[in-house]
């Protein structure tokens, strides 16, 4: 079997000597929409930070494609196919909302100054194709009719949605989804839904931390629980639900008590 | 017929300008003053590009104002080189100290540019005023007359077309660079560098690059301004020039090269302008700076652009 897109063996890290991560170990295929779930503070989005290259790990490893890309830079990995979006938006406010996207395909445009600082034929092209593909990514996050407003006059949603846009548009073979539901009302968590399963039916590795347990169940093939930095569970969503740990770690010890009596 | 571009519209209305000003301008005196705007708004272009789309600000500008000054009255007398092959290499120079400037400080986020940039800028100040042999220190020196093609360039009209040439090909290629992947990623990272970084754009080099270019364009206009003056003191280096670069570009409108030219045109016609105010001359134009600033926050072009777009939308 092929090596998994995405993988982390035993990460570990601390911050001012507390350890943040200890001991985390994942894999996600390509194909597979793989979540992260725990607590407040449980260290989602600092494994997030770790594996897109924003933190250094203390100890541990990160394999993109069987590569070894431990403590590769952001662009670097962007480079190899590896994107994420923000759970606190990270948006370009003073571009459009195509030009945001564009943005994104930088990975895969020609970069020579000189045929840019003379707009030679070629450079034209190529943006008319940037453009183009932006356009249809847009339109794939429902975004089309807004490509020439700023940024900054889109609602939050619609920027949830820009941000999946701008790094699609990088192709990527693993995406790492911050919370991108974080926020939405039910109509857009809906149509967070839809994507997340069109992104991972293309065959992109899909890493998933979201808070809304309801979408996290209905679109994760495995879940992976992490509390106070450490790995609790990991298994499909009906397993997940089933332990009787991770009941506790999110409603505590007596709650878990009652579930199990339930159940 | 496709509506106009910004882009071709700012090309269009500085070549239109440029056109019709001599026919408009009563004397050689105001064409002096024309072209020290043309030269005076090259080096703000290109220090445009690195504010104004990069948003990284360099507090030296004229240091590499200053190197391009000289090279082209030091290159002749000292080693016999011709006056346009010497601003070649005073642009070369220049670019080449950015370079190594920048690259350890580019690495770093935050106002580190700012602040090594002002140091440099007052280290070339410093060089050129005091070793006195080979600048002439304080008092300046003479520029040799600039030959293009075999002929001795003389006189105001030559001077206006050479420097409003410089600046329409000058705001050319910064306004390609702008509609390049290149100026996306530079305006991505003025936004956020960590998503910049994320979408795959090596933010330390695009910085490196876009500070090259703005070196280059400084040492250009600085050449220029030498060959046309026929003379030069270090005071095309100092601090008070670095600070004037700056003020064109966040007067006319951090981001657009139109600004920057507009900006130019301010700071360097007002000065002429506010003679009649004597002693008060230096005031008169710190508070018209401030009213600016006050009124028209986004700078000139972009605030007025957005005046009358609203206007027209009511």
């Amino acid at each position: 079997m092929s090596a998994p897109a995405i993988a982390a063996e035993d990460i570990r890290i601390s911050f001012g000597g507390v350890r943040a991560l200890d001991g985390i170990s994942f894999a996600a295929r390509a194909g597979e929409v793989f979540s992260i779930i725990g607590p407040n503070g449980a260290g989602k989005t600092t494994l997030f930070n770790i594996v897109s290259g924003l933190y250094r790990p203390e100890r541990g490893r990160i394999f993109l494609e069987g590569e070894d890309v431990t403590a590769f830079p952001p662009h670097r990995l962007a480079a190899r196919g590896l994107c994420r979006t923000f759970q606190n938006l990270q948006i370009f406010f003073r571009m459009t909302a195509i030009e945001n996207v564009m943005v994104g395909r930088h990975v895969h445009e020609q970069r020579g100054l000189v045929p840019a600082l003379l707009r030679l034929p070629s450079v034209l092209r190529q943006n008319r194709a940037t453009r183009a593909r932006a356009h249809e990514l847009l339109a794939f996050v429902g975004l089309a009719t807004r490509a020439d407003d700023p940024a900054a006059a889109l609602p939050y949603g619609a920027l949830k949605r820009l941000e999946i846009a701008r790094a699609l548009a990088a192709e990527p073979r693993v995406l790492l989804l911050d919370e991108p539901a974080a926020g939405c009302n039910a109509v857009e968590t809906e149509e967070i839904d839809r994507l997340i399963a069109a992104i991972a039916e293309r065959g992109t590795a899909v890493v998933l931390v979201e808070h809304d347990m309801k979408l996290v169940m209905r679109v994760s093939n495995r879940i992976l629980v992490l509390n106070h930095g450490r790995m609790l569970a990991e298994g499909s969503p009906a397993e997940v639900r089933a332990n009787p740990e991770v009941v506790a770690a999110y409603l505590g010890r007596h709650a878990a008590g009652v579930a199990h009596a339930a159940s | 017929m496709p509506r106009l571009s910004a882009r071709d519209a700012t090309l269009l209305l500085l070549l239109a300008a440029l056109v019709a000003l001599p026919l408009l301008l009563p004397s050689s005196f105001h064409l002096r003053v024309a072209s020290l705007v043309w030269i005076q708004a090259l080096a703000a272009v290109g220090l445009n590009l690195l504010m104004g789309l990069a948003g990284q600000v360099s507090l030296g500008h004229a240091g590499f104002f200053g190197i391009g000054a000289y090279a082209v009255a030091l290159g002749p007398r000292h080693l016999g080189l011709d006056p346009l092959l010497a601003a070649v290499v005073g642009l070369v120079g220049a670019a080449g100290l950015a370079l190594l400037v920048g690259r350890p400080i580019l690495r770093l986020r935050g106002h580190y540019l700012a602040v090594a940039t002002l140091g440099l800028g007052v280290l070339v100040w410093l060089v050129l005023n005091s070793e006195v042999e080979l600048t002439g220190g304080p008092d300046g020196i003479q520029v040799p007359r600039l030959v293009l093609f075999g002929m001795r360039v003389a006189g105001a009209e030559s001077w206006y077309w050479i420097s409003g040439t410089a600046l329409l090909l000058g705001v050319w290629l910064a306004l390609n660079l702008e509609d390049s992947p290149l100026g996306r990623a530079l305006r991505a990272l003025h936004d956020s560098e960590v998503a910049a970084r994320v979408a795959g754009i090596d933010v330390a080099r695009a910085k490196l690059v876009v500070f090259v270019i703005a070196a280059a364009y400084a040492a250009l206009a600085g050449s220029l301004l030498a060959l046309f003056n026929r003379f030069v003191t270090p005071q095309v280096a100092d601090f008070l020039h670095s600070i004037e670069l700056v003020s064109m570009v966040v007067i006319g409108g951090l981001g657009s090269a139109s600004g920057a030219i507009v900006g130019a045109a301010i700071l360097t016609v007002l000065p002429q302008a506010l003679t009649v105010f004597h002693e008060y001359e230096q005031a008169v134009l710190g508070l018209l700076i401030i009213l600016f600033m006050i009124f028209l926050r986004q700078g000139i072009v972009p605030g007025l652009a957005s005046l009358t777009w609203r206007r027209a939308a009511a």
